[in-house]
């Protein structure tokens, strides 16, 4: 297993340093970083000012190391806008974008896990197709409409739950099931597919030739196996799910990293956008190289091959 | 018994495989009503001057708001079928309009994304070994980065228009396109036509292109489907949050951007281009769905 573990873990490093050169570089897309932060009305004098304070006027390869040394203890310099340390402000959003991203999740498995079941359990039957047609329906509805529209029927029409805001955990209901049901379709059809393998399997034929009581079968000797690649994908969902809460967040106007993230390309404040989409990035590898180690742990057909 | 009265060879014959295939093709609901939506909003797009009863960019200011034609109101008017927005110009005109951009987003990005990944991935599959190395890390690194996020600030830094919308989503969503060609290249590339073209002395471009490229054609099919929906939803999202096609050009994803502030009052607003948006996206699913099913029956599960 080791040997496995340090390749994928060299592996794993190698992407972030990749992915931190391809962020820092970000910056440089607009051309002169100094001459969009200094904005329309700057003189000559006034860019050279803001290349010099934000040491813009060094090799590009210098102000990367320099950028990537104090990223990796954490600092990741002042916002241009707040004029706060980035790292703190970040620090202070996480949490509830977590949060959110956690109960979408919760949401999601709850939803596709059973239907998932269900559906294996009598393929082509009505419960196979429902599940099949709300996995259609899901992939297909834009998620920041779906948003508007539960807002529109929930908190507006029916006046059930407040429509923006973090201040109580109905204000999570929406923006979760909102950021959660796009992940639904995927996680349901594996766990599905995953079934259909197992319930054809010859330790499941035993197990019900035993005589075992078929819910037994079905939770302990079948979901157990099937769960597997559910959970890995699961765990990279999640990460995909931060990346996309900033869609959600901007709607629901929840005070997280994805808000944070819409604020601060609006104000065109560089060193944020950077740091998020580090943190972000970084935080995908480390659910991806995880993932991988849970899988190899559960299957040793992986860590061998 | 007269000669006329045996019955014709092809009833006696198994039926052709073409046959087999309209057969499946039209048996399959799902892919007859995608192809049909889909089919529907091409048209629309592609006539929209002439069928569009308005120009959609025309500002009337008195005439801002009407609803549409099935609200009991007497400002709804045929005039107008689908009402007004908020500058007075007529919605009807601006979906048929905003069809033509979702459309050249959608399959611009899916040629750009599909060109690199397609190279990528049968690249990894064709030759293995070191170059699928590289070439793994390459998918790994890129599905690091969030889309949406990187979108919005490479969007947000070069200046937001139509062809670099079109540019930023065709450069991040073809890792699918890798990732699928590439496994499709592997059991391809083992197979003995493969070695019979080698053993002729084929060159490996020539191999790529005329022995793996047609015989992986039918899951590129299928990734194409997925990835101009997928590019379609972004294009409206990025559009939503401000980022994409720029005001006053009919997106979808902007209409709903627009009308968002007007939501609570006039709900229609935001139903109509959301129901488009939708349509389309749903269509084009169908429509992979049934190509995959029908292209590959034995993988439909």
């Amino acid at each position: 297993m080791l040997p496995y573990v340090l390749k994928r873990l060299a592996v794993a490093i190698l992407v972030a340093i990749t992915v931190s050169l391809i962020t820092f570089s970000m910056i440089y897309l607009s051309g002169d970083p100094a001459v969009a932060l200094a904005g329309e009305t700057a003189t000559e004098a006034d860019i050279e000012n803001i290349r010099r304070y934000y040491g813009y006027d060094r090799p590009i390869m210098v102000q990367y190391l320099d950028w990537l040394y104090r990223a990796v203890q954490g600092d990741f310099g002042q916002s241009h806008y707040l004029k706060k340390p980035v790292a703190e402000v970040i620090f202070e959003r996480l949490p509830t974008t977590m949060l959110l991203g956690f109960c979408a999740l919760v949401f999601a498995l709850t939803l596709s896990i059973p239907l998932g079941v269900l559906a294996a359990i009598r393929p082509n039957s009505m419960i196979d197709r429902v599940a099949l047609t709300i996995a259609v329906v899901g992939q297909a509805m834009p998620s920041f409409w779906f948003a508007l529209i539960m807002m529109l029927w929930l908190g507006i029409y029916w006046r059930l739950l407040p429509i923006t805001g973090t201040d109580s955990w109905a204000n999570f209901v929406m923006p979760s099931i909102a950021l959660g049901y796009y992940i639904t379709p995927a996680v349901m059809r594996l766990t599905r597919a995953g079934m259909l393998e197992v319930l054809s399997t010859d330790y499941i034929r035993t197990a019900r030739a035993k005589g075992l009581r078929p819910m037994t079968v079905l939770f302990k000797h079948a979901l157990r196996n099937a769960i597997i690649p559910v959970v890995s994908l699961a765990a990279v969902q999640f990460g995909f799910m931060l990346g996309g809460s900033i869609v959600i967040e901007t709607i629901f106007a929840i005070n997280g990293l994805g808000f944070l993230a819409w604020e601060s390309i609006q104000r065109a404040d560089l060193p944020m956008m950077q740091a998020i989409v580090l943190v972000l990035s970084i935080f995908y590898i480390v659910l991806t190289f995880l993932a991988d180690m849970l899988n190899a742990w559960l299957d040793p057909r992986i860590r061998v091959a | 018994m007269a000669v006329s009265d045996i019955s014709p060879i092809e009833q006696v014959l198994e039926p052709s495989p073409r046959a087999l295939l309209r057969r499946r093709i039209f048996g399959h609901a799902g892919l007859v009503i995608g192809a049909f939506v889909l089919i529907s909003i091409v048209l629309m797009a592609l006539l929209a001057p002439y069928i569009a009863p308005h120009d959609p960019l025309d500002q009337v200011l008195d005439r801002k708001l009407i609803p549409p034609i099935w609200f009991d109101s007497d400002k709804a008017t045929w005039t107008f079928p689908l009402g007004t927005d908020h500058f007075g110009r007529d919605y009807l005109s601006r979906l048929i309009w905003g069809a033509r951009i979702s459309l050249m987003i959608g399959v611009s990005a899916m040629l750009i994304s599909g060109v690199i990944g397609t190279t990528i991935g049968v690249l990894a599959g064709y030759f293995g070994g070191r170059v699928d190395m590289v070439a793994n890390f390459i998918i790994t690194t890129r599905l690091s980065m969030p889309v949406v996020l990187v979108a919005l600030a490479v969007v947000s830094m070069v200046g937001s228009s139509l062809t670099v919308v079109i540019w930023v989503l065709g450069l991040l969503i073809w890792d699918r396109f890798a990732v699928v060609m590439r496994s499709a290249t592997m059991q391809v590339r083992n197979l003995d036509f493969v070695a019979s073209a080698q053993a002729l002395g084929c060159s490996t471009a020539r191999i790529v292109l005329t022995e793996i490229l047609p015989n992986v054609s039918n899951h590129l099919i299928v990734v194409a489907t997925i990835e101009m929906a997928h590019a379609i939803l972004l294009e409206a999202a990025l559009s939503f949050l401000g980022l994409g096609v720029q005001p006053p050009e009919p997106s979808w994803g902007l209409m709903i951007s627009e009308a968002k502030g007007l939501m609570f009052f006039d709900a229609w607003l935001i139903a109509i281009p959301g129901t488009a948006l939708f349509l389309l996206v749903l269509s084009i699913n169908l429509l992979g769905d049934g190509l995959r099913d029908v292209t590959a029956p034995e993988g439909r599960n």
